[in-house]
């Protein structure tokens, strides 16, 4: 009972991560259509966010370790804490949800440069055009990344009084054994938040109807007069704060490095598609789906019955699902389907 | 029966003289460096001749998730170049003992080298030692950080008579059941961490433990699970489970959640690089360090440590013990003149690959200088069974019998109390070489033959 | 029409033969010639040309065809453990076993199209990828790939020659496999396979294929059944893929599981549309370059580059070496990425794609465009 308990939560969690990725794609994949490999890259840019912020909030005094002749070593003071002492102390401990003030702007900023300046040269392109320039785009951005941060993974810690974990069972009676990491609860509600509010920006506001509008049928909207072009680079720019926020609060959770982005793109793909191409609700709810999928197969009793379960489950629930519901879960008729 | 075979053998030497004698003119009249190869044939494979310099293959990671790692071995590899050739300081040169090394090349010729991506890929990584060896004309190629790499390349090595000395590669199986003539391993391996840590675990934990394992799920993996287990049970630990990972799982909490109510009370990460860096450092988040089990504290061991690993952990590391062969704080004049020549050169300290690395080459030149000659059978047969010392593991001996060298091991703990970025490791223990010597019949394999 | 391009074709063919058959001599100027990257030049030019014949006539992109190269290349290679060194039997059990896997993926993925058909190779691929990895190590060798070893069976030769105290070489009837011969004999498949393609897409049936391309719901109105010239499409393709994993064991002795990973589809897919899809030679060009910038550009290292540009006075040469160093090396990757996006911005339709409409374009201002028709499809 605890054990299906605990798998459920990391589901949910994991289902969080993959359900804003995903959303962030089918923003772009399923609804304007371009086929964008760049998508992991977008991820992996927000978590580096995190990391900028840390050095920058870290910048140090370097004191000398005298015992060492041959190079330099230092033991490093950050300046915040020589300054400020323990205030500064507690600003260095919250940068990972101070970060998300740098990631928004700079995502934001990010997405629209990369839909001004290529994606919108490429809606009318074959896919295959779509495919090779965002590829391209992914790694030159990845090996940028690798140039200046390294290609070791780089630890961003959660603030310390989230750091260790809730006694979660104790609030729903199942006992003291039952924890389960805050900084994790904290990103599923994080998760929860972030996608009702791009629901709730899509439903009720104008904009946002405009927006849903041009993605049904792009021509019609435009001989209203209504500049669609121009709400497409914002919603470019929404899915990449999205995602953006998706890989800095993920953070603390997974280490990042500059290859990041590519070991979640295939994933993101398959959430999307097997929500549905078009579909909003479809990819979320996909999201959640596999997380929670996945963490049941990877459990012992499941293991022992299907050796190897838990390194197929994904695909092999993508495949099951794309046989029986011909688009996928809410799939829109007639998206890329030819 | 007997005749019938024979009859068979005189047909098929017919038939292959008959074939040969096709693809010669088939080659010859549409190559002529045939002929080029056919010159060795009698001799050896990229026999330098009378040229004046030498050429070695370094084939390290220089993309992908080991690309670091693969950075700082070539960092030393070209240390050791100019060490080889007279230039710079010397480094090792000046401790390492017995040495047939005089700083003037290899047998008087100039060393220099080519450099190729494995991009941690079998196949990768064989086209890059394929291209050195048929392009770039090496005597010897080496590096690498990975077990998979390592013996993908080493059978290559074999089939092309050049001499692998492996890089970063702990598995068993590498000196073990595919061991191979021209490879040479300086790296300890997945055995030796287990006999080391053994007696460190007892002394720290007691021997009344219940051990979990979570073992990426591939060959080193599995080597390594199976020699903790093996070491541990004998001090009378339990093991109340072994779970196979994914590699590159990258959340790892549905495989730590069952950990938590196993009623184990330490827990073995069998991980390296990347995915030892997200699963200890989501046990920890877990809670498992707080935790107190039958009485006794949590504890989490990393078998396999290295310092690009602990700075990628963080603080998560602190407190955590593992085996590592290598690290740059040592004290003993080899390991010292290594860290200074590094670190000049650098501006900071090796790591272990950089020095197993920095080490092989040296051996490679040695042991060409000791035969005089680089051709292969001579070479091999001057490193098998060679004892050294000064080059930072104190007396190590290259065994003969499966090419695997024998020094002291380290039982290193994440540092508590860093003095500064680089000092994360505190050595515990130097394990002596006689506590994690084996039988090399228990891993099988065969060496091969010196010619080929 | 039909007979007036077959004159063309065989000229084509031979001239195609010419070229491939030249590469260890052309090549030398550029550094890549020599055994390996010649082979792997065939061997993935054969992939290339095979994965076109799906995604280029029918427009079904499949984004796991390197499963297929995987069980090529270990159906070949358990063939030289079980059976014979013989190079023959191999290449006919790789293709044998991937038209069969061919079969069983394109028979559940061609329920679907679009990007649900796209998903449903790639799972199946990531499937394989990752079961060869762990589960199925027995079969895989997992992680360090299956090799040949010493006590294998090999059954046949067993008959005929007496075990070496080495490994034995793979061989056709005697002719050892690797180095130049080994590229020969890819070279010679390669051949034969660009003929097959060519004749295909000349073919009613690739008629049909491209037909689909362009409209299969009105296909379908007509009363055509599409489903069996897809499946054999998606065989052929399979086998093709196949043959080229057959060889890679035949050149190189060993089969790991990265071959199936979706990284090693994408690679082939990027191949051919950065040559062009749907072009005759703009597949073998995309394999070639990428292939090339694998093995050369990641070799250059700044000891090399200084040697190179020697000549130059050194404060210039610090200057190139600085310039260049970035980009190769451990700096491939960048290259490889923004060579990419230049082509495919620049290049619409890819390599061949663009060069053929930037030459019609220039035609045209010369007012001689109906001639050159013929020559660019």
């Amino acid at each position: 009972m605890d054990s299906i308990f605990l798998q459920i939560l990391n589901g949910l969690d994991k289902g969080g991560a993959y359900a804003l990725i995903a959303l962030g794609l089918t923003l772009v994949f399923g609804t304007l259509g371009v086929v964008n490999f760049a998508h992991g890259a977008i991820f992996m840019l927000g978590s580096f966010c995190a990391v900028t912020t840390q050095n920058l909030l870290t910048y140090s005094k370097k004191v000398k370790d005298e015992s060492i002749t041959y190079f330099e070593a230092f033991k490093e003071v950050p300046y915040l804490e020589i300054w400020w002492g323990d205030t500064g102390s507690f600003i260095i401990d919250y940068k990972v949800p101070f970060s998300i003030l740098l990631a928004i702007p700079v995502m934001l900023l990010i997405g629209l440069a990369m839909e001004r300046g290529l994606i919108r040269h490429f809606y009318n392109r074959p896919h295959a055009d779509q495919i090779l320039v965002t590829f391209g785009l992914a790694i030159v951005i990845q090996e940028i990344v690798k140039s200046i941060y390294g290609a070791n993974p780089i630890p961003v810690p959660a603030p310390a009084i989230v750091a260790g974990s809730a006694s979660i069972g104790s609030w729903i009676g199942l006992g003291e054994s039952v924890v389960y990491p805050w900084w994790r609860l904290i990103y599923l509600a994080n998760a929860l938040v972030v996608i009702s509010a791009v629901f709730s920006f899509l439903k009720f506001t104008t904009y946002g109807m405009v927006v849903r509008a041009g993605m049904q049928d792009r021509e019609t909207v435009g001989l209203l007069g209504i500049d669609i072009q121009r709400r497409f680079t914002v919603v470019f720019g929404m899915a990449s704060v999205v995602v953006g926020i998706a890989g800095v609060m993920y953070t603390p959770i997974l280490s990042p490095d500059y290859h990041m982005g590519m070991d979640f793109l295939v994933l993101s793909f398959v959430v999307v598609v097997v929500g549905g191409m078009g579909s909003l609700e479809g990819a979320v709810v996909a999201g959640f789906m596999l997380g929670v999928l996945q963490s049941f197969a990877a459990m012992n009793e499941i293991k022992s019955i299907f050796p190897g379960i838990d390194q197929i489950i994904v695909y092999l629930v993508a495949v099951i699902i794309l046989l029986t519901r011909p688009r996928g879960l809410m799939g829109r008729k007639g998206v890329m389907e030819d | 029966m007997n005749d019938q075979k024979k009859l068979a053998r005189d047909w098929s030497r017919r038939q292959i003289l008959k074939a040969s004698a096709t693809g010669a003119v088939l080659a010859a009249s549409s190559s002529p460096m045939f002929f080029v190869k056919d010159a060795w044939a009698a001799n050896f494979r990229n026999n330098p001749g009378n040229s004046s310099s030498v050429t070695l293959g370094f084939n390290v990671p220089q993309t992908g998730a080991y690309s670091d790692e693969g950075a700082d071995e070539l960092r030393a590899y070209k240390l050791a170049v100019q060490h080889l050739n007279g230039e710079g300081d010397g480094g090792m040169l000046n401790t390492m003992t017995p040495k047939s090394l005089t700083g003037n090349g290899i047998l008087g010729k100039k060393v220099k080298f080519v450099t190729g991506d494995t991009q941690t890929k079998s196949d990768a990584a064989r086209a890059s030692a394929k291209r050195m060896i048929e392009k770039d004309g090496v005597l010897m190629v080496t590096g690498g950080s990975s077990s998979g790499v390592a013996i993908a390349v080493q059978g290559l090595c074999q089939e092309n008579g050049i001499i692998f000395m492996a890089g970063l590669t702990h598995s068993n199986d590498t000196t073990g059941k595919d061991k191979k003539r021209y490879g040479f391993r300086h790296f300890f391996n997945a055995y030796m961490s287990g006999a080391a840590l053994g007696p460190v675990l007892e002394k720290e934990y007691g021997n009344e433990r219940k051990a979990y394992h979570l073992t990426a799920d591939y060959t080193w993996g599995w080597t390594q699970e199976e020699s903790m287990r093996k070491f541990t049970e004998a001090l009378g630990w339990q093991t109340s489970k072994a779970v196979k990972t994914p590699v590159g799982a990258g959340d790892f909490s549905q495989y730590i959640t069952p950990v938590l109510n196993s009623g184990a009370d330490v827990l073995v990460l069998n991980h390296y690089g990347k995915d030892m860096i997200n699963s200890l450092t989501q046990a920890v988040q877990f809670g498992l360090r707080d935790k107190q089990v039958n009485g006794k504290n949590f504890e989490i061991v990393v078998p396999l440590f290295s310092r690009l690993m602990a700075q990628g952990a963080g603080s998560n590391i602190k407190g955590i013990l593992g085996s590592t062969n290598w690290n740059w704080s040592l004290q003993d004049a080899g390991s010292q003149a290594f860290v200074k020549s590094f670190g000049q050169a650098y501006g900071f300290p090796p790591s272990m690959a950089a020095h197993t690395c920095y080490v092989q080459t040296l051996l490679y030149a040695n042991a060409c200088e000791m035969a005089g000659t680089f051709n292969p059978p001579e070479v091999i047969k001057s490193l098998e069974g060679f004892s050294f010392d000064g080059m930072g593991n104190g007396p190590t001996e290259y065994r003969a019998s499966d090419h695997q060298c024998f020094k002291n091991v380290l039982v290193v703990r994440g540092n508590m109390n860093p003095s500064s970025q680089f000092d994360l490791l505190d050595v515990v223990q130097e394990v002596p070489r006689s506590q994690v010597e084996y039988d090399p019949a228990i891993f099988g394999g065969k060496l091969g033959p010196y010619t080929v | 029409m039909d007979t007036i391009s077959r004159k063309g074709e065989l000229r084509m063919m031979a001239l195609f033969a010419v070229i491939v058959l030249l590469m260890p001599i052309w090549l030398i100027p550029f550094g890549a010639a020599y055994p390996d990257l010649l082979q792997k030049f065939a061997i993935f030019g054969i992939f290339a040309v095979g994965f076109n014949i799906l995604f280029g006539l029918t427009g079904y992109l499949s984004f796991g065809h390197a499963v297929f190269l995987g069980v090529g290349s270990y159906a070949a290679v358990w063939s030289f453990k079980l059976f014979t060194m013989n190079v023959i039997p191999a290449v006919i059990f790789g293709v044998l076993f991937s038209g069969i896997f061919a079969a069983v993926i394109g028979f559940v993925s061609l329920r679907r199209s679009g990007i649900y058909f796209s998903i449903l190779t790639l799972a199946f691929a990531q499937m394989s990828y990752n079961l060869a990895y762990s589960v199925l190590t027995p079969i895989t060798n997992g992680e360090t790939g299956l090799q040949l070893r010493l006590h294998d069976l090999r059954m046949i030769d067993g008959l005929f020659i007496e075990a070496g105290e080495g490994l034995p070489l793979t061989n056709l009837f005697g002719i050892k496999m690797s180095g130049y011969p080994g590229f020969y004999f890819c070279a010679v498949l390669l051949i034969l396979a660009f003929y097959l393609a060519l004749r295909i897409k000349n073919s009613p049936f690739g008629m049909a294929l491209k037909a689909i391309k362009s409209n299969q719901l009105r296909m379908g109105y007509t009363g055509f059944n599409t489903r069996p010239y897809l499946m054999s499409a998606f065989m052929i393709s399979g086998m093709y893929a196949g043959l080229a994993g057959a060889l890679l064991a035949v050149t190189d002795p060993l089969a790991g599981a990265e071959r199936m990973q979706w990284t090693a589809s994408g690679e082939v897919v990027l191949m051919t549309i950065l040559g062009g899809v749907g072009t005759l030679f703009g597949p073998l060009l995309g394999a070639g370059l990428i292939k090339y910038f694998e093995n050369i550009f990641s070799s250059y290292n700044d000891a090399l580059l200084q040697e190179t540009f020697s000549f130059l006075p050194d404060m210039l040469n610090n200057l190139m070496v600085g310039i260049i160093s970035p980009f190769v090396g451990d700096g491939w990757h960048l290259t490889l990425g923004g060579l990419f996006m230049v082509i495919i911005i620049f290049l619409p339709g890819g390599i061949v794609g663009g060069i053929t409409m930037v030459w019609r374009r220039y035609m045209k201002k010369r007012g001689a465009s109906a001639e050159m028709e013929g020559e660019t499809s």
